[in-house]
């Protein structure tokens, strides 16, 4: 774990550079964390996705998976794909200050 | 007389209604089992069908069968559950009411939820050997393959038997060589995880295994599109692999009438369930268990064997009013074929990933390390699942809590204080 200063806050991360604790996290550390990932706008869509993510995990302590989020976030799996490259559920995961989501087993 | 409604003769289904007969006299309890058809299939048999080791009339048979006397069985779809009414309706129109229900209606595959994957090329270059058919097809088609490009998907996670696609690796490997083609086939196995399994230990050793066998490992690959007119995956972010014989595993949802009955499923269809009592978080009456939950488990005959045991006593509790026992530790047991007539064993729970050493104690089973004991174990667990698992007894020695005693503890592993 370390400490990192990301939007002019101390926040706690962990290996993978997810935020260990989610209530560290607010609208600017997630667009710094975003800038960090290589996506240098938040777009209303992005932010669908990251306001979705956060509330998935407040009722069920993960977050989706990319499946999940393609059923029920209302943007299809392709879309997500565009807006966080690579892997959507983790990325989203990672801006959206939750922990990465323990989908597959 | 309490009413016990079981959805689902399969594994769970069979072996939890045996264990509740033994338990509960007629005079105390009915036991109903629904299930849509009267096909029992044994599922791991699925692995060796398609290099004709086994066929699908030999690992099938009838439902109705394998439960005990005294057990009612009824042959129908289930059109829905309504929660509240604690009543199932049935898909003949009739109904059903419960004092206490039990869903184990298992995954099933849902490839249609996957583009192209059975449009052009599905059942004769793409192909799934998750079901008896498309194992049989995959059959003939080897039959005569002479080489090419054969790879192997896992579309996304969870699945059925998550070695299964692995062991179907090794197994091909071990295949071609004997017809002595080996050479003129290009192995691929394509996952959407970020390495060969999902727990490190195991993980390691499987990728190391796949790289002997040279079997290229494509990681982290979500699978898109399967263009079987075009020879290729396509991943969701542009990614290409090219096949000439693709063995893919399609996404699993839960039964479909979960996700008609309010208030039982996740987005998936599968049965939102507590992971130590096994008590469905729909309704205190309606307990889970095997592939039908939405637990952090594999979905496995073990699992569902290992659960069947906390089940039945919860479902005791349950109707006597007594509180539930939080007792299942997520334990998994497999054997993984690799091969030229050896097999692995892996043993791990909720919170210990598989590791090396004996099971189950210092003098049994080599855990992580491929051995011909192992190999007669995975041949030997048929005769048992029909003989014992499905009666529900017990194997001597070997109860639903993992044990540690034979395995070998990585030092870094603070994890592992827990079970310890």
């Amino acid at each position: 774990m370390t400490v990192d200063t990301i939007a002019g806050l101390a926040v706690d991360l962990n290996d993978e550079g997810f935020l260990v604790d989610p209530s560290q996290w607010n609208e600017d550390v997630a667009a710094e964390l975003a800038r960090r990932e290589g996506i240098d706008v938040l777009t209303d869509r992005h932010w669908l996705v990251i306001n979705f993510m956060r509330s998935e995990y407040e009722t069920k302590g993960t977050g989706p998976t990319v499946r999940v989020l393609g059923k029920t976030s209302g943007v299809p799996i392709k879309e997500l794909y565009e807006l966080f490259p690579k892997g959507p559920a983790k990325l989203a995961a990672k801006i959206a200050g939750i922990p990465k989501p323990r989908g597959c087993i | 007389m309490h009413r016990i409604v079981i959805l689902g003769g399969g594994t769970g289904g069979t072996l939890t209604a045996n264990r509740l007969r033994k338990v509960y006299s007629p005079d105390a309890a009915t036991i109903t089992v629904v299930d849509q058809n009267n096909d029992h299939v044994y599922q791991p048999g699925l692995l060796f069908v398609p290099f004709g080791l086994t066929h699908p009339e030999d690992i099938v048979r009838p439902r109705g069968r394998q439960l005990h006397k005294g057990i009612d069985y009824r042959i129908s779809a289930v059109e829905r559950v309504d929660v509240a009414g604690n009543l199932v309706h049935l898909g003949d129109g009739s109904e059903l009411s419960y004092d206490v229900l039990v869903v184990a209606t298992g995954a099933v595959l849902s490839p249609g939820e996957t583009e192209g994957l059975t449009g052009p090329g599905w059942n004769e270059n793409v192909f799934t050997f998750y079901e008896p058919h498309g194992a049989a097809a995959l059959e003939e088609r080897l039959t005569w393959f002479d080489g090419g490009r054969l790879v192997v998907n896992v579309v996304d996670m969870p699945i059925k038997c998550p070695v299964a696609p692995l062991e179907f690796c090794f197994l091909a490997d071990w295949f071609f060589r004997e017809k002595g083609i080996r050479d003129k086939v290009d192995m691929t196995y394509v996952t959407p995880l970020d390495s060969a399994f999902t727990k490190p230990v195991a993980a390691k050793q499987l990728g190391a295994m796949l790289s002997e066998r040279n079997i290229e490992l494509v990681t982290e690959f979500n699978t898109g599109e399967v263009d079987g007119a075009g020879g290729r995956l396509v991943s969701f972010d542009g990614r290409e692999v090219p096949f000439d014989l693709a063995v893919v595993i399609p996404v699993h949802s839960g039964a479909s009438y979960v996700a008609r009955s309010e208030g039982l499923g996740d987005e998936l269809g599968f049965v939102m369930t507590d992971e130590h009592t096994l008590q469905s978080k729909a309704a205190p009456n309606v307990f889970a268990i095997g592939d039908a939950t939405s637990l952090p488990v594999s979905k496995a005959g073990s699992v569902t064997h290992f659960e069947g045991e906390v089940l039945v006593d919860n479902i005791c509790r349950f109707l006597a009013g007594e509180p539930l026992r939080a007792a299942y530790d997520g334990h998994a047991n497999c054997f993984i074929e690799t091969g030229f007539s050896k097999a692995m064993l892996i043993d791990f729970n909720y919170d210990v990933e598989p590791l090396t050493g004996h099971f189950p104690t210092k003098v049994g089973l080599p855990l992580l390390k491929e051995s011909r004991l192992n190999h007669l174990g995975k041949l030997m667990f048929q005769w048992f699942y029909w003989h014992g698992l499905l009666p529900g007894r017990d194997i001597p020695g070997i109860h639903g809590d993992m044990p540690m005693a034979g395995k070998v503890i990585p030092s870094d592993t603070n994890k592992l204080e827990r079970a310890s």
